[in-house]
């Protein structure tokens, strides 16, 4: 069966982000060089009743398909993925998502701290988590899962960031393999697990 | 929570095997991921020095058994949640179903049963709820007490209010209960054709012919195999011609039940049994 021929990212880019991260988001999805063995995986903080008009307009953007993350899909290497609205959002051992509709984190569902801490189980040393813009904690607890787990962690330079809180915390708590201006972030992606 | 240990899968196997031998509930079939992080949550709240403690726990003292059920089943629901899934109900369903004689809805997975309630005021806006069974179940039986009382945190009112307006509700949301200190009371006329009970999804068979089954957000939850299995014991319990209703990120699309099934209109995720 084709099921057999699916075989799912090795490792992940996962990217947080609130209040200010569109505009990055928008700004470095274009430079995306094709890749056959990362995927990429957006938690942003939106509305629940938000419909699919951020996706559409990250893929409006976007050198790489995208699309809302489902239950049970696999995640696939050249693939940018976004956090359903309302939902925390999961990853299984065998590389799949899972929707959790549990009690909000961070007064946030999509929590970025449940979606990293998930991703470090799974992914390990093949993870890299970004931070971005944003107005709360959300997102350092799960980089020092990261951390632990072997994964490496990254931030946008807070003095770029609309909102500097987010990023500003997690580099107060946790060890930051880079902190990146918004025009370094595409750079950065592109060479990450480029010998994997 | 730093200094959390990790619990590893076979750590979590083993406790799900205990659960199975000593109290016949089954989770060996529920989603990983989310199993893991609420076992590993509720680990860390009540500060455990080891698994093997944990497990110990669970094992000797049933009390904290019925904690680890609550604790490790999601009981987060509201009151018109997704609005425009509930404006569905009352535009699409409720017409059909008010050609029937006799109601009969189930709720299965109810949780503390917000959305039981929801219904009710559908069908009392409807001009239904006296001719309407709602059956209310869960696999845990402290959330259905919680439904029992008809209470639930005042707090919650305004938000589930500005539901109810979008979801297309006229009335003043505030009629249908009572408020006192930091709780809102609902009209017992709500309740009158409640039917409580526990049921679990896993073990437990049909018990009815229904119009409309209603379970939100519960199998995202479950693996593959017993989303399957769920899916086929809702297509047993209900009547030809009438509805299924998931939350907003599930689907029957890749189930076994699929061909017998059409989905409404503008993507709700509410299906209509054609054969």
């Amino acid at each position: 069966m084709a099921q057999n021929r699916i075989i799912p990212a090795a490792a992940l880019i996962a990217i947080g982000g609130s209040a200010g991260s569109l505009d990055v988001l928008l700004k470095t999805l274009p430079f995306l060089e094709p890749s056959h063995n990362k995927a990429i995986l957006i938690i942003l903080h939106r509305k629940p009743t938000d419909d699919e008009v951020l996706v559409e307009l990250l893929a409006f953007k976007s050198a790489w398909p995208v699309k809302e993350a489902e239950e049970g899909e696999p995640i696939l290497p050249g693939h940018v993925y976004v956090a359903p609205p309302d939902y925390h959002l999961l990853i299984e051992s065998n590389r799949s998502f899972s929707l959790d509709a549990s009690e909000k984190i961070n007064y946030s569902r999509p929590s970025i701290d449940v979606s990293f801490e998930s991703a470090a189980e799974v992914y390990g040393p093949t993870l890299v988590a970004l931070i971005l813009s944003g107005a709360n904690t959300d997102g350092t607890a799960g980089m020092k899962i990261v951390k632990k787990r072997g994964g490496t962690c990254a931030a946008q330079s807070p003095a770029s960031a609309t909102t500097p809180y987010m990023p500003q915390h997690a580099i107060k708590s946790v060890q930051m393999e880079r902190v990146l201006q918004p025009d370094e972030i595409p750079a950065y992606i592109n060479q990450l697990f480029s010998g994997l | 929570m730093d200094s959390q240990q990790l619990i590893s899968d076979r750590d979590i196997e083993m406790l799900l095997n205990d659960v199975i031998n000593l109290y016949g509930y089954d989770f060996t079939e529920y989603s990983k991921a989310s199993l893991r992080r609420r076992i590993q949550r509720l680990f860390s709240i009540d500060k455990f020095p080891a698994f093997a403690e944990f497990r110990y726990r669970i094992k000797n003292d049933p009390e904290y058994f019925s904690r680890f059920v609550e604790e490790i089943t999601v009981n987060v629901t509201e009151m018109f949640r997704d609005p425009s899934f509930y404006q569905a109900l009352r535009e699409e369903v409720l017409p059909v179903l008010a050609t029937h004689p006799f109601i009969r809805i189930w709720h299965a997975g109810c949780s503390t049963g917000e959305e039981v309630y929801s219904m009710a005021i559908l069908l009392h806006e409807a001009n239904l709820l006296h001719k309407s069974l709602l059956y209310a179940t869960d696999i845990n039986p402290t959330v259905l007490e919680k439904l029992r009382s008809g209470i639930f945190p005042l707090s919650q009112m305004k938000q589930y209010s500005e539901n109810y307006i979008l979801s297309g509700g006229k009335d003043e949301f505030s009629r249908y209960y009572t408020a006192k200190y930091d709780r809102a009371k609902f009209d017992e006329n709500l309740s009158k054709g409640m039917i409580v009970s526990t049921h679990n999804l896993v073990s437990d068979r049909s018990f009815n012919a229904f119009q409309l089954i209603v379970c939100r957000n519960v199998l995202i939850y479950f693996d593959k195999g017993l989303k399957d299995k769920a899916l086929s014991l809702f297509d047993e319990s209900l009547e030809k011609l009438g509805f299924l209703a998931l939350g907003s990120k599930e689907n029957i699309k890749f189930s076994p039940i699929a061909h017998k099934y059409r989905q409404l209109p503008d993507r709700q995720k509410i299906w209509r049994k054609i054969e």
